[in-house]
C-alpha cells in the first residue's frame, strides 16, 4: 500500500491506495465519486475523462499513486456554488439542448469539453496552425473525438458546447 | 494486474539508480498502464519519470530541444513547434485524443509499443510478447500490419505519428544510462523486427531518454498526412511526413524528405524515393515514379496489399500539395 494525498472537487483527502488502483477506481469505489463512468477501460471512449490538474484526462489510464498531490475535478465538482449545487453552464447547455439520451457519456464529455474550453492552440482539421481558431462545429468535433456516444447524441452535444463557449 | 512498487524520481540519477532488473519507467502511462492492465507488460517496480526536470522546450538557437517529459499536447501548441515544425504540431495533433495527448510524453510516444491484435491478448502466441512463440498475425489478422522490412517472426507496425515526422525531421533522442549517455538518431532509435522481434528499439535495460533535439528546420514546405478507418481518434492505415524544397526557377526537386508512418516496425524513411526525386522534375509524373521506386521493396501479405496503392497515392497526392 502506498500513502497518498489528493485533492478532489476542494477537498483534500489522505489516503491508502494498493499502487495498482487506477484514478478511476479510487474515485469511484474508494471516494464514491460514482458520476465518473468505467466505459472501455483502455483509454478508447471517454467515458472516465475527469480534469487533473485543470487538465481533461482519462482517469482509468492514470495510476492513482502517480496523481499523489495533484488535484481533480469529477463532473460532481464541475458547478460553481460551494455546495456544489450551482450547475455549470455546460450542464445547463446540455439540458437544454438535449445532448444526451442514456447519459452514460455525459459526465466524461461534460469534463471533457470543460477542458477543451480552458486549451489554446490548433488541432488537428486547423488550416492556419499559428492561429487559435475559432470554436466552429467541426473543430468541437475534433477536439472532443475522444468522448464517444453510443446513443449517437453529437449534433446536440456539439450544439450545447458550442453554446455554452459563447 | 501484477502487484509492483511505485517511486517517483526526481531526477535522472535517482531514476538511474532505483532501476534494477523488473523495472520499468512510467511517462504518462497511456500505453504502459494499458499493457499492465491487459497482462503484456509485467514490471515488479515503477519508475515514474513525469517529475524529472525534462518538461521544457527549449527554442534557443536555430534547433529545438524536446524534453523527454513535454506531454504531447504541450509540444503541439508551443508557437516555436508550430511556427518551425508544422509538420511536427500536425503528426502529434492527429494521434489518440485531447485527454491522451495531455497525459502521454515525448519520450513514451516514441516507446509505445505496437497495436497488433495478438500482441495485446495474452491468450495468443506472439514472438514479440513471448519469443519463439509463433506470429498468428501471418496468417491470421495482420490488415493494418507492416508491408516494408518486416521478418518471418514479426509483422507488427510501430503506431506513433509522431515518430513519423521526427524520422522525416532527422531528429536525435538522447539517452542517459549506466554506463554513459549517448545520441541515437531517428530513424536508427527503432529497429526492424528480424530475428529478435521482442526488441522494439536499440535501447538496453535502464536506459533512459532524456531529451529530443531538432536540427534547424528543412528549407521547403511540409506536410502530414494520415489516412485511417475514421476521421480522428484512429490510428494510421498509413501516413507521410515529408518535406519538399522546389528550385522554382527550374521547377526541380532541390530536396525532399519522405518518411511513411503504418507500414513497417519503424517509423520508414523513403530514402529510395528521396534519391529518385533528388534534381528531378517536380510533377505528379516523378511523384508517381519516386512512390513506386519505394514500394518496390514492399512484400505485402493477403490482406494488407491495399497498403501499397495507398502508400503510392499518398506520397504523391501529398507531394503535389507541397509543389509552391
Ligand atoms: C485510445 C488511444 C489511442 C491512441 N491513438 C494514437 C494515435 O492515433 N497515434 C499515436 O501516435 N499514438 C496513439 N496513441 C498512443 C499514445 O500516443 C501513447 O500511448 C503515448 O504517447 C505514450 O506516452 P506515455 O507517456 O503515456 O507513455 P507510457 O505509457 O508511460 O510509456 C510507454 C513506454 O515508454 C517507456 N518510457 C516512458 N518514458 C521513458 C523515458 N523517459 N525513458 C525511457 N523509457 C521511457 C515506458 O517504460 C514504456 O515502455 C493512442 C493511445 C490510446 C490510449
Ligand atoms: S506480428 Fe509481431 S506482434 Fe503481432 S503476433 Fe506476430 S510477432 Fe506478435
Amino acid at each position: 500500500m502506498a500513502e497518498m494525498t489528493l485533492r478532489v472537487n476542494g477537498s483534500v483527502r489522505e489516503l491508502d491506495v494498493d499502487p495498482r488502483t487506477s484514478l478511476l477506481d479510487l474515485l469511484r469505489e474508494r471516494l464514491g465519486l460514482t458520476g465518473t463512468k468505467k466505459g472501455c477501460d483502455h483509454g478508447q471512449c471517454g467515458a472516465c475523462t475527469v480534469l487533473l490538474d485543470g487538465r481533461r484526462a482519462n482517469a482509468c489510464l492514470a495510476l492513482a499513486v502517480a496523481c499523489d498531490g495533484s488535484e481533480v475535478t469529477t463532473v460532481e465538482g464541475l458547478g460553481g456554488a460551494a455546495d456544489g449545487d450551482e450547475p455549470h453552464p455546460l450542464q445547463t447547455a446540455f439540458v437544454e439542448r438535449d445532448a444526451f439520451q442514456c447519459g452514460y457519456c455525459t459526465p466524461g464529455q461534460l469534463c471533457s469539453a470543460a477542458g477543451m474550453l480552458a486549451e489554446r492552440g490548433p488541432s488537428a482539421v486547423t488550416a492556419d496552425l499559428t492561429d487559435d481558431p475559432p470554436l466552429t462545429p467541426e473543430e468541437i468535433r475534433e477536439r472532443m473525438s475522444g468522448n464517444l456516444c453510443r446513443c449517437g447524441a453529437y449534433v446536440n452535444i456539439v450544439a450545447a458546447i458550442q453554446e455554452a463557449a459563447r | 494486474m501484477k502487484l509492483f512498487e511505485y517511486a517517483r524520481a526526481a531526477d535522472a540519477r535517482e531514476a538511474l539508480e532505483r532501476f534494477r532488473p523488473g523495472t520499468m519507467y512510467l511517462g504518462g502511462g497511456t500505453n504502459l498502464v494499458d499493457l499492465m492492465r491487459l497482462g503484456v507488460a509485467r514490471p515488479d517496480f515503477l519508475v515514474d519519470v513525469t517529475r524529472l526536470p525534462y518538461d521544457t522546450i527549449d527554442a534557443d538557437g536555430d534547433g529545438l530541444r524536446i524534453g523527454a517529459a513535454v506531454r504531447n499536447s504541450d509540444l503541439a501548441a508551443h508557437p516555436a513547434v508550430r511556427e518551425r515544425y508544422p509538420m511536427l504540431a500536425r503528426a502529434v495533433l492527429s494521434g489518440a485524443s485531447g485527454q491522451v495527448r495531455n497525459m502521454a510524453t515525448t519520450a513514451g510516444n516514441l516507446l509505445q509499443r505496437t497495436r497488433c491484435p495478438y500482441f495485446q491478448d495474452v491468450s495468443r502466441p506472439c514472438n514479440k510478447r513471448r519469443p519463439a512463440s509463433g506470429c498468428p498475425a501471418i496468417p491470421g489478422d495482420h490488415e493494418n500490419l507492416a508491408i516494408l522490412g518486416h521478418s518471418e517472426q514479426c509483422v507488427a507496425t510501430h503506431p506513433s505519428d509522431m515518430a513519423v515526422a521526427l524520422a522525416a525531421l532527422g531528429a536525435q533522442v538522447h539517452v542517459t544510462g549506466p554506463a554513459s549517455d549517448r545520441v541515437v538518431p531517428i530513424p536508427g532509435l527503432h529497429r526492424l523486427p528480424g530475428a529478435e522481434p521482442e526488441r522494439d528499439t536499440v535501447l538496453t535495460p535502464g536506459e533512459l531518454i532524456t531529451a529530443i533535439t531538432l536540427p534547424p528546420p528543412p528549407p521547403g514546405r511540409s506536410h502530414y498526412r494520415k489516412v485511417r478507418e475514421r476521421a480522428s481518434f484512429a490510428f494510421a492505415l498509413v501516413s507521410v511526413a515529408a518535406v519538399l524544397d522546389v528550385d522554382e526557377a527550374s521547377d526541380t526537386v532541390r530536396d525532399c524528405r519522405i518518411a511513411l508512418g503504418g507500414v513497417a516496425h519503424v517509423p520508414w524513411r523513403a530514402e529510395r524515393a528521396e534519391a529518385a526525386l533528388r534534381g528531378a522534375p517536380a510533377t505528379e509524373e516523378e511523384f508517381v515514379r519516386a512512390a513506386e521506386a519505394e514500394l518496390a521493396e514492399a512484400r505485402p501479405l493477403p490482406r494488407n496489399a491495399y497498403k501499397v496503392p495507398l502508400a503510392r497515392n499518398l506520397i504523391v497526392r501529398t507531394l503535389q500539395e507541397l509543389i509552391p
